[in-house]
Parts: C-alpha cells; structure tokens; sequence
C-alpha cells in the first residue's frame, strides 16, 4: 500500500543529515545532522525487514500460516538506536565543554586546531 | 579454558573495564593491579588464538550454539554470531595486545588521579575490547557495533582533559567523522543484509553476485573506513585526536587506526575478493601517495611536538595503503610482486605500531619531564634524558626507513614491489621517506640538543621500562626481519592473498 514511500523517506533524511552537516557551523546543528543520518539509516533497516501483510514475530501471538516481518533487522535497528544514543550524548557534552571555554558554538569560531 | 581464548579477549576487557572504577573505590592499588592482570590476560589470549591460528589454520567460535564449532544450522545456513579469526586477525591480535602491554603501566604511573583516573583506564579497556572485536568478528552487524565501541571510547578519551578547550574541540571533530563513518558502514550492512538476508561475512562473500546494490554497498564500506582509518583527505581528525589524547592512550589510537584499516583489508579482499576489478586496487594505491605526501608536508611546518610525531603517524598509514593497495591491483593474475607488496604492506602494520607507539610514548616523557610540548620552548634535554633521546632517535629513524631498523624491512618490500607495478609510486614513496627524515631530524634537533636545560620533573622508571620494551621490540625486528617476516607477517599476508577461499570453507564447510 505505502510502496516505497518509506525508502524516498529514509534518502530525504540522509540527504537532508549530510546537507546540514556540509553547510552548518553550529555544533549542535552538526550533532542534529548526525542523528538525521541517523534516523534514515534506522528506517531504512525496520522498512528492509517489512513483509506485506506481515504479523509482529512473536510466535506465540501469530496466526497460524501468517507471514511475519523478518526479526532481524528489527533487532539490529534497536542495537543501532543505543548506540545512537550514546553517540549523540557524548557529542552533546563536548559541545556543552566546548561552549562552556569559548562562549560560542560557532565552529568557524572555535579553531585552535589549525594546520 | 584456552578453547574459549577468541572470545576472552574481548569479553575480559569488556568487563574488567567496568570493575575498574568500582575496585577503585575500594583501594587505588587494587585497581592498578587489577587493570594490568586485565591486560596480561588479553596478551595471554591473544598469543594463545595466534599460535593455534599459525600452527592449524583458522580457528572459528560460534556464540549461543551447542558447542562453539556448530558453525551451521540444518539447511547450511549460519545464523549465530560468529567470531573467524585467520592469520590477519591473529596478527591484528598480537599487535593489540603487544601495545596495551606497553601503554598500561606507562598510563598507570602518567595519569594523575583528581583528573579521572579510574575512567581513563576503563575506556582504554573498552578500547581494548572493541579493537579485538574488530579484528576477530566474523559478522558484519557484529563488525559495526565493535567499530562503534571503539569509536565511543577512543572518542572519550580524546576529550578526557576537559579543562583546555583543545581536547574537547579535537574530540568533537573526530566523533563526527567517527559516527558518520559508523553509520555508512551501518548503511552498507543494510544494503548487503536487503540483498542476501544475511549478515554472516563468509556467507555474504559466498553469495556476493556483484549487482549494482552490491557496488554501492563496497562504495559505502570504502568511505567509511578510509574515514576512520585516517586516509587523505580525510585525515585531519588524526593529528589532533593524536595530539590532545594522553599519550599512553594514543598507542591504542593508532591500534584502532590499524583495525579499521584491516576491515578495509577484510572487507576488500574477502568480502569483496571474489569479483575483482583493479580500478579499487588503484584508489587505495593513489590514497595511500596521497595521505604518505600531504602528511608529511604538514608535519614539516608543525611547531607541536604531539602533532608533529601524529602526522608522521599518519604518513606511514599511506604506506600501508600503497603496500597491500598495489597487491589489491594485482590480485587477479597474483604475481609474485603483489604478495611481496602485501607482506610489506602487513609487515608495516606491525613496524609502524611499534615507531609510532615509540615515539608517542617520547613525546609524552618529554612533556611529563617539561610540562610541555611546543618546540619553539623545548631544547637541550639529551643531557639529562639521555634514554628518552635514544628512544626517540632510534624510533624515528626507523620511521624514514633506515637500515638496520624494523622500518626499512618493511619498507623495502613495499619499494620493490610497487617498483615493478610502476616505478613512479616507488619513488614518491621513497620522496616521502626523505621527507620524514628532515622532518625528524628538526624535532630531534629542536628537542634534545642544544645547552643543557634544566629536567623539571624526573621521568618515572616504569615509563622507561614501557619503552624499552618498544625499543627493543623495534630492533630485534631490524635485525632478525626474516624470522617474524616467515613467522607471523607470511602468515596474515598469505591469508588476504589467497586465504579467502579458505576463510569460506571454515565457515561454511569445504
């Protein structure tokens, strides 16, 4: 029914992630472009393992006969999904020490680390 | 017990890393020892899955089956994670696990206690664990999660010193490159997983048909981990992550470095192996001239005794590149020149852990001894640390290549056989080995010579003894090169040179 409307999205997120990353100077604007490309490759996961008509894999709930949605990719996206956690977290708490010494998140601003 | 020594390397870090801070707040002592038993343990496991690997072949451990040979379930299919550890993982182990040795004690006495003492040494167990995840998984979704790992705890302890604006800033540039390089290589994982359903590599590689998902998906995995291992002209993340990490721990950076540049390796030559094209082999060649020049270049005009040693370090990642890139080219018709290209480009690895390892160990001796490491301020040392100057000449000499130390036997085998592929990438290499050289000579010159100055702080004996060991390691491979050349470089080379049809008959049964 929906087609592939869940694989335009997911390219229109990361080509939205790697825009925002490409021509954003805010930190936290680069941290949101990350999670974007983030919720793309994730969406493009659970959309792989999507079976028309599919039942949730849980054997002692499916009707007998019914197709399910492949597992796996279910279980990879959450995996993925921690991990994002833990990366968009450390990223934040750099910007917020980075802040914290120069005042700005603006990295054309912040270049101590030059050549 | 020694069965499960594939999967104790990784899983002993993992959680001796998090007992790290716990066991502190018992007693500080009892973690230090508690964190080197950690370590020992890993070298252990590691010598243990390297001998069997050299001596019988690969060894393949499977997680959550009977027994950890059941490979496959009814209908052929491998489902389980597994871990395939081949002569190239094994090899990748031992230098993990050599360079921890190293860095542990020298971390121990370096890092002070009210600047977190307890959590530097966690992460640097956690790197630990991911770096040997990497190099021994078997898995493709299992590769990313252990590449995120590292990603995760190299990227903390970058930004560890929070109290100047330059460690969290080098921190935050390389964890953007490390979460985009994760999630291209995630991206890639999906495109192969939507193709074939599976995730397992041999399985993957057997099936790999070479349809237009599957180039996109080799696109995807190249960038990723050209990314993460620091290749021009993404490299800039290197020399400050270098620089700002403290020392001892940026011997594990450049370990980490290495793992993703054997997953390219593996990803190249297993994954991928199969259907050859020679334009991939000429990308990782031209990188590779490109990262070893544009490094070298910039080392020259550094004024920071850190990030000078890092873009040397990144230098010497091109060879690597060029060595097995030039095998890459010449993998289809496999003349005898591209393998001895590949051992160079191996034997490099293990040359190129030890020099850098050396001197990133010296510059974090000269910036204990003088609280800093700015050229323009430093000079004279040689006098009063005579076997730090030793070190860091005999380390950077090794580096440009020259006779008798561990990085001409290595170097040598990359010149002759990219010579007889196309003598013009022989000679910039050697250019760019001329180059290294000056580049040396000036901070060795702008460090320890000069009129005697003062030693403010004395160097710790433990520190000595962390490079000593290097340093000797560095010599024993000048001057014995054939006998680790035979003994564990052949090996892990023979095992991307035609090891990959070997690699899918462990797995999934000749």
């Amino acid at each position: 029914m929906i087609g592939n409307l869940p694989f335009v999205a997911c390219m229109v997120l990361i080509a939205l992630g790697m825009w925002t990353l490409l021509f954003k100077r805010n930190l936290v604007k680069l941290v949101i472009g990350v999670g974007l490309i983030e919720s793309g490759v994730n969406l493009f996961l659970v959309a792989l393992g999507y079976v028309r008509e599919g039942v949730p894999p849980i054997y002692t709930y499916a009707p007998a006969g019914a197709p399910m949605v492949l597992p796996t990719p279910q279980a990879l996206t959450l995996t993925s999904i921690v991990i994002g956690l833990a990366t968009t977290a450390l990223m934040l708490a750099f910007a917020v020490v980075i802040y914290r010494h120069k005042g700005t998140l603006d990295a054309r601003k912040i270049r101590d680390l030059r050549g | 017990m020694s069965i499960h020594a594939p999967i104790l390397a990784i899983a002993v870090p993992l959680l001796g890393g998090f007992a790290v801070p716990l066991l502190a707040k018992v007693h500080k002592g009892l973690r230090d020892l508690w964190a080197l038993l950690v370590v020992l343990f890993v070298g252990a496991c590691v010598g243990v899955v390297a001998v069997h690997v050299f001596t019988e072949g690969i060894w393949v451990y499977v997680l959550g089956g009977r027994h950890p040979q059941e490979t496959l379930v009814s209908g052929g299919f491998p489902i389980r994670i597994m871990l395939v550890v081949d002569g190239m993982s094994a090899f990748m182990g031992i230098i993990a696990g050599f360079l921890a040795l190293c860095a542990f004690p020298f971390a121990l006495r370096l890092l002070p206690e009210e600047e977190g003492k307890s959590l530097a040494l966690t992460l640097g167990l956690l790197l630990l664990a991911g770096i040997l995840g990497m190099v021994y998984t078997g898995d493709l979704f299992n590769f990313f999660v252990f590449l995120e790992v590292t990603s995760i705890a190299a990227c903390a302890l970058i930004g560890f010193r929070t109290w100047s604006s330059r460690a969290p800033e080098a921190a935050f540039k390389t964890m953007l490159l490390y979460s985009l390089s994760g999630l291209f290589f995630l991206l890639g994982v999906a495109f192969l997983y939507g193709e074939y359903g599976a995730l397992n590599l041999a399985y993957v590689a057997a099936q790999l048909r070479g349809s237009g998902v599957d180039r996109l998906a080799l696109a995807l995995f190249l960038a990723a981990l050209l990314m993460k291992a620091a290749a021009a002209p993404v490299h800039f993340w290197a020399p400050d992550a270098y620089g700002e990490a403290p020392a001892a721990k940026t011997l594990l950076l450049v370990v980490n470095t290495q793992a993703s540049l054997y997953g390219l390796w593996r990803v190249l030559f297993t994954l991928y192996g199969g259907l050859w094209d020679a334009g991939i082999g000429w990308l990782v060649v031209s990188l590779g001239l490109l990262t070893m020049v544009v490094a070298a270049f910039m080392a020259l005009v550094q004024t920071d005794l850190g990030r000078l040693v890092a873009y040397g370090a990144v230098s010497q990642i091109g060879y690597m590149m060029l060595g097995v890139g030039v095998g890459l080219v010449t993998l289809a018709g496999r003349p005898d020149y591209g393998l001895v290209a590949v051992k160079g480009g191996v034997f490099h690895m293990l040359n190129d852990a030890l020099t850098v390892g050396l001197l990133f160990l010296c510059v974090g001796a000269v910036e204990w001894a003088q609280g800093t490491r700015d050229l323009r301020e430093l000079g004279g040392l040689g006098h009063g640390l005579p076997e730090v100057a030793l070190c860091f000449l005999l380390a950077s000499l090794a580096l440009a290549g020259l006779p008798p130390l561990n990085g001409f036997a290595s170097k040598i085998l990359i010149y002759q056989g990219s010579f007889r592929l196309s003598p013009i990438l022989a000679a910039i290499a050697v250019l760019a080995s001329i180059l290294l050289l000056a580049v040396y000579a000036r901070a060795f010159q702008g460090v320890f010579l000069g009129s005697r100055v003062e030693v403010q702080n004395r160097v710790p004996a433990v520190f000595l003894l962390s490079m000593g060991a290097l340093a000797v390691a560095l010599v024993v491979v000048g001057l014995v090169p054939g006998f680790f050349l035979e003994g564990v470089v052949a090996p892990a080379a023979e095992a991307l040179w035609h090891g990959r049809d070997l690699y899918l008959a462990a797995v999934l049964g000749g």
